[in-house]
């Protein structure tokens, strides 16, 4: 089998088994064994919430390293709109672009406009098709992944437009072949990103095998080098070349502001996510038009892989969308001719990945059914989490596949230890007894 | 012969908090066999869609699951005001909610209808004053 990319490694090395990953892990993916914590990968989704708790630094994000870039004649960063609220609260964003340019970058690319064109182009899809509502946004990896594992039924709902991180990967290099005479192969496009979910998704990109984005770094990785250059770079255009709603793409609610549809909801974080997803396959929500879900609470801002706080985070895209959103970066009329042409679809169905089941064999996966709940009711139901399962349930689920034995649960093993201790101490009293009776007998 | 999973529920009548409670649960164990994702959803709405009669009309009901590998069932059985006309009940577009259930998205008089287009067979019995019993099953293709 082909073997997938991964966007979060732990390092065996690092890891000392302390379990707050595993404690943490939002689909329940992480089991620790013999005291180093493990992935399960059909359950990832790449949220990145285990990088951000691992108190021993053993959870590593993948991403590029500058040297893998040189094999590029031409290399453009394309920051995710999460980077310009990570600086000083008046920070432009044309100087951070110019800081990425400074540190080594060919050029520097913004995708806040490409935001705002999927927005037009969301708009225009809404408003003409009549596909099953609600419809997803599709722009959180982990989101999508989410559905792919447990929700296949809503896969129809995602909607098929392209991300405006591959938009605008698409035109930067497009650009630069036309400005630079350049090749595509020649042409490197970096996205400097909040989160590994979305290196997972130019690496495996869930519709087609291609991204236009040929590396990620993170945003923590490449800060300290654009701090370090930033008060060179002040001096300059600071004007609104940059601008527009799209701007506010990075927090909760940022895409339905530029949205005229009334009916839409946006969800922060995966509990509540869950929640939304259960009622749609419920068959409710059906007069809702559209729901943005991201599986951070605070959204991109919120990524692990950022350096600013959250919320002043967050604070800082609500004013840069005051200073800088008023005026659309985009022609609207010309996008909406764009959207026609197909310039935002997205081709081909996202496959389903669904969790192993418990038995391919439907017969046996209900035999283990009943031996799962049989064993769950003996276990303590307090999630403790020292058979290195995160709960209760999933212990029960790895003892029936296998994967653990009963005994791993300390309160089985001291229940059996206190048979043990007891039999044996019957065992010395009937022998005691038999001494005496001997000794009474001679 | 596999022996039925079977898992039995208790729902009480007008508790909202927990509403939703059962059929979730009932869509997690399906997920935990394999089977596929469109009878899922299909259970999923029946098994929703009676709940939620359940919880706004009924004082309580229990609600048994039974699984085999050819067949799923569900069985609920409440204590509530029963239904004088069963026929009008199974109309679409018929409905009793209150302003306050449409509000929450209920009432559309699609209840009964749902849970026996998702069905392939469907039982209902009710008596005025007592309660009423529904009888779903699915066959697993």
């Amino acid at each position: 089998m082909h073997k997938e990319f991964q966007s979060i490694l732990i390092d065996g090395e690092r890891c000392q088994g302390r379990m707050a990953c595993m404690q943490v892990c939002p689909t329940q993916a992480i089991r620790v064994r013999g005291r180093k914590a493990m992935l399960l990968r059909d359950r990832c989704i790449d949220c990145g919430e285990c990088v951000r708790v691992c108190p021993s630094r053993a959870v590593l994000p993948q991403t590029s390293s500058f040297s893998d870039f040189s094999r590029f004649k031409h290399t453009i960063a394309i920051p995710s709109p999460v980077f310009y609220s990570q600086f000083g609260k008046d920070i432009p964003p044309s100087a951070i672009l110019r800081a990425l340019k400074r540190i080594g970058f060919g050029d520097a690319y913004d995708a806040a406009c490409a935001s705002e064109s999927v927005s037009i182009a969301i708009q225009e899809y809404l408003d003409s098709v009549d596909s099953p509502r609600p419809l997803i946004s599709p722009f959180c990896p982990a989101i999508v992944r989410l559905v792919q594992i447990r929700y296949p039924n809503l896969l129809d709902h995602l909607i098929p437009i392209e991300s405006p991180m591959e938009i605008a990967a698409r035109e930067a290099k497009h650009l630069a072949m036309k400005n630079l005479g350049l090749r595509e192969t020649e042409i490197g496009v970096i996205y400097i990103t909040p989160c590994p979910a979305k290196t997972l998704a130019t690496r495996n990109p869930p519709r087609k095998k291609h991204s236009f984005v040929n590396g990620t770094i993170a945003i923590a990785e490449i800060y300290p080098s654009i701090l370090q250059v930033l008060p060179d770079v002040m001096a300059g255009d600071n004007g609104d070349d940059i601008r527009g709603l799209g701007l506010g793409w990075p927090i909760v609610g940022g895409q339905v502001a530029c949205l005229k549809a009334e009916e839409c909801l946006s969800i922060g974080g995966l509990s509540d996510a869950v929640r939304i997803f259960e009622e749609i396959e419920n068959g409710k929500l059906r007069d809702i038009q559209y729901i943005e879900a991201h599986s951070c609470p605070t959204a991109c801002v919120g990524g692990s892989l950022n350096v600013e706080n959250a919320y002043i985070a967050r604070g800082r895209v609500l004013r840069m969308v005051q200073r800088f959103g008023g005026k659309p970066c985009q022609d609207r009329e010309k996008i909406r001719g764009l959207y026609r042409k197909n310039f935002f679809s997205l081709p081909g169905k996202i496959p389903s990945v669904p969790i192993q089941p418990l038995d391919e064999d439907v017969s046996k996966a209900l035999q283990k059914l009943q031996q799962k709940q049989e064993l769950y009711e003996r276990l303590p139901k307090i999630d403790c989490g020292a058979c290195g399962s995160p709960t209760c349930t999933t212990f029960a689920e790895d003892v029936v596949k296998g994967e653990a034995t009963a005994d791993d649960c300390v309160f089985i093993a001291m229940k059996g230890f206190e048979t043990l201790s007891a039999n044996l101490l019957e065992k010395v009293r009937a022998h005691g007894e038999r001494v005496r009776d001997i000794k009474e007998m001679n | 012969m596999v022996e039925p999973f079977s898992q039995s529920f208790l729902i009480e009548g007008r508790n909202f908090l927990n509403a939703g409670k059962a059929s979730t649960e009932i869509k997690s164990i399906l997920k935990q066999l394999g089977v596929n994702a469109a009878f899922i959803r299909r259970v999923a709405i029946a098994a929703y869609e009676a709940e939620m009669n359940v919880v706004m009309y009924a004082r309580k009901a229990k609600m048994t699951f039974q699984v085999t590998p050819q067949v799923i069932k569900i069985l609920v059985n409440d204590e509530g005001p029963g239904i004088p006309d069963i026929e009008r009940a199974m109309r679409e577009g018929y409905s009793t909610a209150t302003p306050e259930m449409r509000e929450m998205g209920f009432g559309a008089g699609m209840g009964l209808p749902n849970i026996k287009r998702n069905s392939d067979d469907f039982t209902i019995e009710s008596e005025v004053g007592k309660g009423t019993q529904l009888g779903i099953t699915i066959n697993i293709s």
